[in-house]
């Protein structure tokens, strides 16, 4: 009967069109991509190669953030250590590349798998550890690792690392832009995974995840898998995290221990935390201020003579501190959290 | 569907030097109504955590429908039949209504992980079919125009309905009722009860309760806790007649 009746409304094509879009999760996201592609690509071609070597940077932090927001945001688990899942991905990816020659594609794929196997070691553990022990185990992993790279140099080529060169395609032509090439390739990589963790954030497992950081014994009573949910969150995150040691790889040119140092671990938690945990544009945000924001203190100190080689490490560190701490006064949930408040507040008056 | 009865018999829970349940029977007959009160700290609650496996007894057996539950992991219920709702309501504050009202309808979920990785129509049209029942549910408790509504956003007696809607959208062959009525006004009591009433035609309800005058109203059969220990029990006439009841409740108050 009901159905009936709105068969005889007219709709217009355009509205139907429409109506189908916000019934499909995969095309409602698939356009934002495909938008956001559109906005990076003029960006990419309107910046200098320095320039587009700082957007492949901030697009392999945003990968690894992303996954983490998800992890802390969502599921209400931690990991101090999610830099060391990078370098899983990337010392992968590096060695696939150096001795099997695999394709881009698949080398990302396959870095990510093994990132992600590593973290359902993680997950399982922390199905059972809690708040500081978890922080605990990660962030051991995360001091841990690095000392690896020395351990086994004969594989894994101690403190110089390993070459990840990647060269543009050739239809691109001989005098194409190494930089914007890695910007395309890192972006493009992103806006996949973004497609990806937002289809998760919107379905039925984003739900338990949430339902899980909240209650688990009535998320247990509700029926959901509580130790599965979380195994799985962490699962993800360190899939992202892998694939963003890949793309970070891509980025640099060489994965070795001052790549993946426990500093990283810290710059992904903090530009979660600034972003606003379990916003996917916060991650944006956030590592986007992170790799930007020390870069630019550094010059304007330069520029004023503070050029000495301490004073200009220190930059950086004392940069996350103020930027924190100014972000988190203005906006407890961080910037995506301040900015929607904003627009809401904006469309409510 | 099979017959939703709860057997409980012998059963021991110590928390340390603490003898929580001493040696507790019961039956929650499927549909029927079975209450448990006792004053405060008797082991109501205690007896429904065992029963959901969080909290692992000493000794005693808990089996619905003759399956053995201890051991049981507390998401496993779910699937088995056994829905509870908790004492202190438990809502998913970052959920809205009628999300908090899905996650209980994931059970029926058929889309798994994968098709919602990728988006797939299959996951959608799962996601819309949770949707309406978690309205349905929400209508059923009369709280269908909150479905949009945060919990911090909603009464107490609001957050209650939702809560038991939560575990009706399962719909559940055995109903743990953890304390359904407190903090509701008196005016929504009798709501109440005839909802409890309604779902015990399909399922069997297990009901803990302060509110006598509810319980008198909905109970077909009454178990009386003091102390961890099963003291009476009978129809809601033959326990408030009981001397023994009265002198438990009597002795609670002068402490
Ligand atoms: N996890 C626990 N660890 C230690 N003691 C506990 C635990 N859970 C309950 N107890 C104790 O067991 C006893 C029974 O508690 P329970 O919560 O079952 O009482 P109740 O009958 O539900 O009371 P109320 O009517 O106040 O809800 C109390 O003395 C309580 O302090
Ligand atoms: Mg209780």
């Amino acid at each position: 009967m009901a159905s009936d009746v709105s068969e005889q409304i007219e709709v217009p094509a355009a509205q139907r069109r429409l109506a189908w879009l916000s019934r499909s999760t995969l095309a409602r996201h698939v356009l934002l991509a495909a938008g956001g592609a559109v906005v990076l690509y003029l960006i990419s071609v309107g910046l200098d190669p320095y320039r587009d070597y700082l957007m492949a940077q901030v697009a392999a932090m945003v990968v690894a953030v992303a996954g983490l927001t998800v992890l802390i945001g969502l599921s209400g688990q931690i990991s101090i250590g999610n830099g060391a899942f990078m370098a899983v991905g990337g010392y992968t990816g590096a060695l696939i590349f150096m001795h099997l020659h695999w394709p881009l594609g698949l080398i990302l794929v396959v870095a990510a798998v093994v990132a992600a196997a590593v973290g359902a070691v993680f997950g399982l553990a922390a199905a059972r550890l809690r708040g500081p022990y978890l922080a605990g185990a990660t962030l051991m992993f995360a001091v841990a690792l690095p000392f690896l790279a020395n351990q086994f140099s004969g594989v894994l080529g101690g403190d110089q690392g390993l070459g990840f060169f990647i060269t543009s395609p050739a239809f691109l032509g001989v005098n194409f832009s190494l930089q914007r090439w890695q910007a395309w390739v890192n972006c493009g990589v992103g806006l996949v995974v973004f497609v990806l963790l937002a289809n998760l954030t919107a379905s039925k497992v984003g739900r338990s995840w949430r339902a899980i950081r909240d209650d688990e014994i009535a998320a247990a009573l509700a029926g959901l898998n509580v130790a599965g949910y979380k195994i799985l969150a962490f699962i993800v995150s360190a899939a992202c995290a892998g694939l963003g040691g890949v793309l970070l790889a891509i980025y640099d040119g060489t994965v070795s221990p001052s790549l993946f140092t426990f500093g990283l671990s810290i710059q992904l938690l903090t530009a979660a935390v600034l972003g606003g945990l379990g916003s996917l544009a916060g991650a944006i945000w956030g590592a986007a201020l992170l790799v930007i924001v020390p870069i630019y203190l550094q010059d304007v100190a330069v520029s004023h003579g503070f050029a000495s080689q301490a004073t200009s490490a220190a930059i950086p560190t004392l940069a996350y501190g103020v930027v924190l701490i100014v972000v988190m006064l203005a906006f407890p949930r961080g910037i995506q959290g301040g900015l929607s408040r904003l627009v809401k507040k904006k469309g409510s008056l | 569907m099979g017959q939703g009865s709860l057997d409980v018999s012998g059963l021991v829970v110590k928390f340390g030097s603490l003898t929580a349940l001493d040696n507790v029977s019961l039956v929650a007959a499927p549909g029927t109504v079975t209450g448990i009160i006792g004053p405060n700290g008797a082991g109501k609650t205690t007896l429904l955590n065992a029963v959901c496996g969080f909290v692992k007894p000493e000794a005693g057996e808990i089996s619905f429908d003759g399956k053995d539950l201890r051991g049981i992991r507390p998401h496993q219920l779910a699937r088995l039949g056994i829905g509870r709702t908790l004492q202190a309501v438990g809502l998913f504050g970052g959920l809205t209504a009628a999300e908090n009202v899905m996650a209980g309808a994931a059970v029926g979920a058929k889309a798994g992980f994968w098709s919602a990785f990728a988006g797939l129509p299959r996951s959608d049209r799962d996601e819309r079919r949770l949707r309406q029942l978690a309205v349905a549910a929400l209508d059923r408790v009369g709280a269908a125009d909150l479905a949009d509504r945060r919990p911090e956003t909603l009464p107490h007696g609001s957050r209650k309905r939702v809560a038991l809607a939560r575990a009706l959208v399962a719909a559940p062959r055995l109903l743990l009722l953890d304390e359904p009525a407190s903090g509701l006004a008196e005016d929504e009591l009798p709501e109440l009860g005839a909802l409890i009433t309604e779902i015990a035609r399909e399922a069997g309800v297990l009901v803990i309760e302060h509110r006598m005058d509810l319980m008198m109203s909905v109970c077909d059969h009454i178990f009386v806790l003091d102390f961890g220990v099963l003291i009476a029990q009978g129809s809601p006439a033959q326990v408030q007649e009981n001397p023994l009841v009265t002198e438990a409740y009597l002795g609670a108050l002068h402490e």
